[in-house]
């Protein structure tokens, strides 16, 4: 059977990290699984944890006063849902909503900057990690924001 | 930065053989047979060409220019006249002999005649969506007198370009096919020629049928003439012609020396890379301040070859006609996707074009697109000179940005 | 190079402002045959030519097949043209998608928007003849749900052998049950082996621009991405001059160039 250990290092998000940053990881570890259509997290709420997906697909969700909720990115097996638990004042921006049934691995938020405040070198190794998951974000959302197919 | 070698297509013949002006070049001429005709003849080289049914082109002057014209008689050519030319000027003056070639050349070039700025393609109707191919060759092949090396040279550049690339035009055949050709050799220079640095004068030594050089002095109004062709010597055998004293052969060839002095010049060495490399050139924001986007220069180079096509119908909508027209990268719309323009701005235009006729024709056809002929600083009307822009991007290669 | 009269044999809608127009000669002789990538100067009466992509079946000569956006006086002209009303067409032009240099290889197929149509007659060909080619991956995006071309298509190549077929828009509806987010945010998913693949991309510059980077980070070299570019054309026969690119002329030297040839020309503003 598969450890949370193992399902960690096996993630594409944590490829190449070394095992003694696992260990003090797996502690904040927990597997979870979301029935579709089910709200994982809600703009404007407490971020105290983030997903490493291992299947299923996720929707992050916004929406306005008066126009209907737009889907502004989806993210599938092998991705990472979840940064604002990393950053002051540790809110969700979005709302999460699964549009399958998704399994994940969730990583507790309190436990993990704990950790990272004790152990600097763990600290930032997750801060590489999330630095270059943003920059991938924002050149595609900035790609996005192009709207290279609209009629000029 | 090299992108792609294009080489000539089989059965080419490269325009730039390299002849540098050498013993050897002059030794070769020296071989052919020079002979000598007085001024007269021309009236009767004119007639031998009608008498072969070729519609005869010539210089003449109108609106204040030597302009390009069907020659009725040797009167119609430009006797006494001299040119004066500088960036951005152009005047006539008269001289006080009767000079017949004594200018430099006009803002038309040849390919009005051969690659007309106006044309019609086809016609169509719309009852039965016939289309119909309504060009025709015209009635007469031409005789060009007149030509000065630069433009033989010009005339070879559009020739590889409209006739030995993937599609040939057939307009171009059609109006070029056997072409009779008067070279008139430079004895003088203007202050915009720099065909001497591009290799394509002030002589030339192959593809015409004729070469004129004109004396004036020590003897009476005469051409030393020289064939080079078959066609070209039965012509000359119809006119008046002794064979040319020494004294005339070296008098021509003092003529060539002289024009050989030129005030202006391009160093090719390298320069394709040059311009690839400087695109980010501070230089070209300098020249579109200057810049008009008039597209002057694109009208009257003899090389430049860029049309459009424009659809017509009559009112009823029954009758629709697509004409092609003379066209210049200086426009706005010349660079138009759906959404805009590529080259929105001057200063990328004039790049364009720069870039173009002096490096990706390189990449392209094989030789320079540039003749040196001097047209495009003498009208252009902020006088920008790419002689002098060439030399400036020169000295700053290294400082501009790459 | 006049303008062959053909015949508007079907004409259908795929999204709110892009139609298929199916095409034959008037006199029932063979159509011109063509290469994936080729395209014609599509002619209608009175009001002008135009450059468009085959986006047909090469296997199928007795038709030719255009997928044409209607964003301008000339497209609008071209789309409304009736089943049974007649089209002037000169080529094909162009040289076209490497589609014998990837026999043997996977090919990896990036489309933005319309570019799709482009592609489309590589797949089919790959298609029909399933053996001679590797893997195919299709990547492909568009703004919106509505906007997806070949809807029926898409679903019936993934369903084939050793083929997959990824789709995304940069803006979902809330009936869209698929991956929103830009083509490059498809490849997480996509399985390449980069040292056998050929990859072909169409669609807007600036997406091009970014899927080549993409490519690249994912082991491609520069000698396996061809891209299809556009520049203004009038006569599709390397004479107007209008479609220049640095030293290019797209209607003869491309409309398909290696990212090799294209890469230093891509970052140049203004070219």
């Amino acid at each position: 059977m598969e450890t949370l250990e193992g399902i960690i290092a096996g993630h594409p998000f944590f490829e190449g990290l070394d095992p003694q940053y696992l260990a003090l990881m797996v502690g904040c570890a927990s597997n979870v699984r979301f029935n579709a259509n089910t709200y994982i997290f809600k703009e404007g709420g407490e971020a105290n944890e983030f997903f490493l997906i291992r299947a299923g697909k996720v929707a992050l969700e916004v929406f306005g006063a008066n126009r209907k909720p737009s889907i502004i990115e989806t993210l599938g097996e092998g991705e990472v849902l979840g940064w604002s638990w990393l950053i002051e004042p540790y809110i969700w921006k979005f709302h999460a909503r699964t549009m399958e049934m998704t399994r994940a691995i969730a990583l507790d938020a309190k436990c993990l900057r704990a950790k990272c405040e004790e152990n600097h070198d763990l600290g930032y190794e997750i801060m590489k990690r999330f630095a270059s998951l943003m920059q991938r974000r924002l050149e595609a959302t900035r790609f996005q924001l192009l709207d290279v197919y609209a009629a000029r | 930065m090299v992108l792609r070698a294009n080489e000539a297509p089989q059965g080419a013949s490269l325009l730039r053989v390299d002849r540098s002006w050498s013993w050897e070049g002059w030794h070769r001429l020296a071989e052919k047979q020079q002979l000598v005709v007085e001024a007269d003849q021309l009236q009767k080289l004119i007639e031998a060409l009608g008498a072969r049914d070729f519609e005869v082109i010539g210089p003449t002057v109108r609106d204040g220019a030597i302009t390009l014209g069907q020659l009725q008689s040797a009167k119609d050519l430009p006797a006494g006249w001299t040119d004066e030319q500088q960036p951005g000027r152009y005047r006539l003056q008269k001289r006080d002999d009767g000079a017949l070639f004594a200018y430099g050349v006009g803002p038309q070039s040849w390919k009005q005649y051969f690659y007309p700025p106006h044309i019609e393609l086809w016609s169509s109707e719309a009852q039965g969506f016939r289309i119909l191919n309504n060009h025709r060759a015209p009635a007469h092949a031409y005789a060009l007198i007149g030509v000065r090396p630069c433009e033989l040279a010009a005339i070879r550049i559009q020739d590889r370009v409209l006739l030995q690339d993937k599609y040939p035009d057939p307009i171009y055949a059609g109006r070029r096919a056997n072409a009779f050709i008067v070279v008139v050799q430079c004895t003088h220079a203007a202050p915009t020629c720099f065909c001497g640095s591009m290799q394509t004068g002030p002589q030339a030594y192959e593809g015409f049928d004729l070469a004129l050089t004109e004396l004036l002095n020590s003897g009476p109004h005469r051409f030393v003439v020289e064939s080079g062709s078959e066609r070209g010597s039965e012509v000359l055998a119809e006119m008046q012609a002794a064979p040319a004293s020494e004294q005339d052969v070296a008098a021509a060839e003092a003529g060539w020396t002289q024009a050989r002095e030129q005030a202006r010049s391009i160093d090719n060495n390298g320069l394709k890379e040059l311009l690839y490399k400087n695109f980010d050139s501070p230089r070209w924001e300098a020249i579109s301040a200057r810049c008009l986007s008039c597209a002057n220069c694109t009208m009257v180079c003899p090389t430049c070859f860029c049309t459009t096509v424009d659809d017509v119908s009559d009112l009823t909508g029954e009758h629709a006609e697509r004409w092609r027209h003379w066209d210049s990268c200086f426009t706005l719309s010349f660079s138009y996707i759906h959404g805009g323009s590529i080259r929105t701005s001057s200063k990328a235009r004039y790049r364009q074009w720069m870039t173009h006729k002096l490096a990706a024709w390189i990449d392209q056809f094989g030789t320079s697109g540039c003749v040196g002929c001097g047209r495009c600083i003498t009208w252009c009307p902020p006088g920008i000179d790419i002689t002098e822009e060439i030399h400036a991007l020169r000295e700053e290669n290294g400082h501009g940005n790459t | 190079m006049l303008p062959q009269a053909f015949q508007v044999r079907a004409a259908g809608k795929e999204t709110p402002d892009t139609f298929t127009l199916t095409l034959a000669p008037h006199n029932g002789d063979h159509a011109n045959s063509f290469e994936p990538g080729q395209f014609s100067m599509l002619w209608t009466f009175g009001v002008g030519e135009l450059p468009i992509s085959i986006s047909g079946d090469p296997t199928k000569e007795d038709r030719l097949v255009y997928t044409v956006r209607s964003v301008g006086k000339a497209t609008h002209a071209l789309v409304s043209q009736q089943v049974g009303s007649s089209v002037g067409v000169r080529g094909p032009y162009g040289v076209g998608w490497p589609v014998e240099a990837a026999r043997g290889q996977d090919l990896i197929i990036v489309a933005g928007g319309i570019g799709l149509a482009p592609l489309r007659p590589v797949i089919y060909k790959v298609l029909a003849e399933r053996e001679s080619y590797g893997r195919l991956v299709l990547l492909y995006g568009a703004r919106n749900p509505r906007d997806l071309l070949y809807r029926k298509e898409l679903v019936a190549w993934s369903r084939t052998r050793d083929t997959q077929v990824l789709v995304t828009v940069d803006y979902g509806g809330l009936s869209w049950r698929g991956h929103v987010g830009v083509v490059t945010t498809l490849f997480k998913f996509a399985r390449i082996h980069p040292e056998r693949s050929l990859a072909m991309i169409c669609g807007p510059e600036i997406m091009m621009r970014f899927v080549t980077r993409e490519l690249e980070t994912q082991g491609l070299t520069r000698d396996r991405i061809y891209l299809s570019m556009e520049r203004n054309m009038k006569c599709g026969v390397g004479l107007c001059g209008h479609c220049q690119y640095g030293p290019y002329f797209i209607c003869k030297d491309g409309p398909v160039f290696t990212y090799r040839q294209m890469q230093p020309l891509l970052e140049k503003y203004e070219l």
